[in-house]
């Protein structure tokens, strides 16, 4: 059997059992708590489970491999960045939130403000960050069927992307948080396991000697010791000072973006109090950290197995420095058959990973219509449970529909910085709007609706007139060159401005509410109020 | 405590973009001094988190029970 089919075996496995557990969801799923937060009835190891899963993506998995696999240390860089960024939400926000706040991040912010503009704000920034992820993903989709299944005409790849679409789409609409939750989870179990399996069949060849790993992968990458310090890929000498600007540019984008994604956000209300939110975040501390370790060996095992050669010959990206991994170790050890087995395996890993963090991504960016947009600003407050679920379902249908839509449009355009721009939006429209409201106490409405279009706007503005868009050979647009801006990440500039922006709009407002912020502090940080876990 | 581990992981950042010699610097075998401080981010991160999680059990926790209960007792 080819490992083709095999993947192709194994994937639709993992899409029976998940399809059933969402089934299986639905049942239980009857009012806005129990579609938006699962019924808040998840424990914090259960919650940090979907959230490692959640965030754990094909970009952490493929992506950062690929380039510690290419590039060597500077895929390194993203690891930490991605995990440090937890503390952030650990010290800062997921407790607090979790408190003062019922489904959605704008629930949040518009707490002690003028609910109607804030939400609008909000609403538009979350879609807009969930979009570009989501974009992302599903344009990985379709590059990585080519890759592991062979399928290479833009047909078979738009195919692909509409059976991934349908497959998210079904799990939010039929499931809402409760079932895409258990996908999380089950996709986080075998996303862990199929790398710790790798992990250890590698290190084993090298019989656990972690420096002979990293001279093989040296001395096969052609760059000897360049290899293993920070400088091939990001902020390298040829660029300059530029560079490094910009490297120092994604690490904070990377680090403060994380607690203002929203699909991470909406995870802090599926457990039933904000302990167990903190919880979820120590736990999801705990799997993710681990998992980044994972890649490390990962990536600098592809490179000294596989080598560098081999896999720009398959994926100019590198991301299929992974599943080759799997086949390279597989033969080592078990001979061709435990090769095609492996990368079998981890293919349909790679495959479940996608769909587990679009569905995620459509059900918070669905959501946050439904409940802010729909049920707040136009419909005032005045919806039933039942309308709010079903404009949410409808929602879900629609982005996923775009995202298909969009995804199939952008085949074969360089998305990985989509997702670094996800997360400067991110970190530029939503977390000083989110760490004012809870701390600041003279912030007000134009703060709040300032800090948000004003971190997003300059986010945008800067990446449209950067190298990513323009000006150089991999550029969205390479033929133009209207490319000012010298940073391909725009977090070093739009982030401080986000903040500013939020401050400013605030003091130019005579609005200043003492008694709200008092409650809202009281709130946040005891729990009063709280919204409690539903009883069935 | 944010200040202190933002600080320290900028300082790593800015470290790997300006500092290449001193990351070069080899320690133990092919571990250089790049990935011991990389490592070390994640020590930190897990023992950040580790201390907050037993700060919080040990003194805000009562306090947040104590304010709740008084206030959730009179309404």
């Amino acid at each position: 059997m080819s490992h083709q089919t095999l993947s192709t075996i194994l994937f639709l496995v993992f899409v029976a059992v998940t399809l059933g557990i969402t089934f299986w969801a639905s049942r239980n799923t009857k009012d806005a708590t129990d579609y938006y937060a699962g019924g808040r009835s998840f424990s914090g190891a259960q919650n940090g489970l979907a959230i490692g899963g959640d965030y754990m993506s094909a970009a952490s998995f493929l992506g950062i491999a690929g380039i510690i696999a290419l590039s060597g240390y500077d895929g390194f860089l993203y690891s930490i960045g991605f995990l440090v960024a937890w503390l952030i939400a650990l010290l800062l926000v997921a407790e607090l939130m979790r408190n003062s706040g019922k489904f959605t991040m704008a629930d949040v912010l518009a707490f002690r403000m003028s609910p109607r503009p804030v939400r609008t704000a909000a609403g538009v920034s979350t879609i807009t960050v969930s979009i570009f992820y989501l974009l992302a993903q599903m344009v990985g989709a379709g590059a990585l069927v080519g890759l592991l299944l062979g399928v290479t005409s833009p047909t078979g790849k738009a195919l692909t992307i509409v059976g991934v679409g349908v497959l998210m789409i079904v799990y939010v609409v039929v499931g809402g948080m409760k079932g895409t939750t258990w996908v999380q989870i089950v996709k986080a179990v075998l996303l862990m396991g199929g790398a710790t399996l790798i992990t250890l069949l590698v290190l084993g060849h090298y019989g656990f000697n972690l420096s002979a790993l990293l001279g093989d992968a040296a001395a096969k990458s052609g760059k000897a010791d360049q290899f293993l310090i920070p400088g091939l890929k990001y902020g390298t000498e040829a660029q300059g000072l530029a560079g490094k600007i910009d490297l120092i540019s994604l690490g904070l984008a990377l680090v403060l973006g994380t607690a203002g994604l929203p699909h991470i956000l909406i995870r802090f209300y599926t457990v039933p109090t904000a302990r167990e939110a903190r919880k979820s975040v120590l736990w999801g501390i705990g799997i993710i950290g681990v998992f980044y370790l994972l890649t490390l060996v990962l990536g600098f095992g592809a490179a000294a197995l596989v080598g560098g050669k081999a896999i720009l010959a398959q994926d100019k990206a590198g991301n299929t420095a992974a599943p080759m991994l799997a086949e390279a170790i597989g033969n080592a050890i078990f001979g061709s058959v435990g090769g095609t087995i492996l990368l079998a395996v981890i293919a349909a890993v790679a495959f479940a990973t996608i769909l587990a963090v679009v569905a995620g991504l459509t059900l918070a960016s669905s959501s946050s219509f439904a409940h802010d947009m729909y049920a707040h600003v136009f419909k005032r407050g005045n919806v039933t449970d039942k309308e709010e679920i079903l404009v949410a379902r409808i929602s879900a249908f629609v982005i996923g529909a775009v995202a298909i839509g969009l995804g199939i449009l952008a085949q074969g355009q360089n998305v990985a910085f989509l997702v670094a721009l996800a997360f400067a939006v991110a970190a530029s429209g939503n977390l000083p709007a989110i760490l004012y409201s809870l701390f600041w106490k003279r912030f007000n409405t134009v703060g709040a609706v300032s800090a948000i279009y004003g971190g997003l706007g300059s986010a945008l503005f800067l990446v449209i007139f950067s190298p990513v868009m323009s000006g150089t050979a991999t550029s969205l647009i390479p033929d133009a060159n209207f490319a000012w801006f010298p940073l391909s990440n725009p977090g070093i500039v739009s982030i401080p401005l986000g903040f500013l922006a939020g401050y400013i709009g605030t003091r130019l407002s005579k609005e200043y509410n003492a008694a709200k912020y008092a409650e809202i502090e009281v709130r946040s940080l005891t729990g009063v109020g709280a919204e409690k876990a539903t009883e069935h | 405590m944010t200040i202190a581990f933002f600080t320290w992981y900028l300082l790593y950042v800015v470290l790997s973009g300006f500092a290449r010699d001193f990351m070069a610097i080899k320690v133990l075998g092919n571990i250089n001094v790049a990935l011991v401080l990389g490592l070390l981010q994640f020590v930190s991160t897990f023992g950040i988190a580790w201390a907050y999680s037993r700060f919080a059990e040990r003194k805000l926790d009562p306090l947040a029970d104590e304010i709740r209960h008084e206030v959730e007792g009179k309404i």
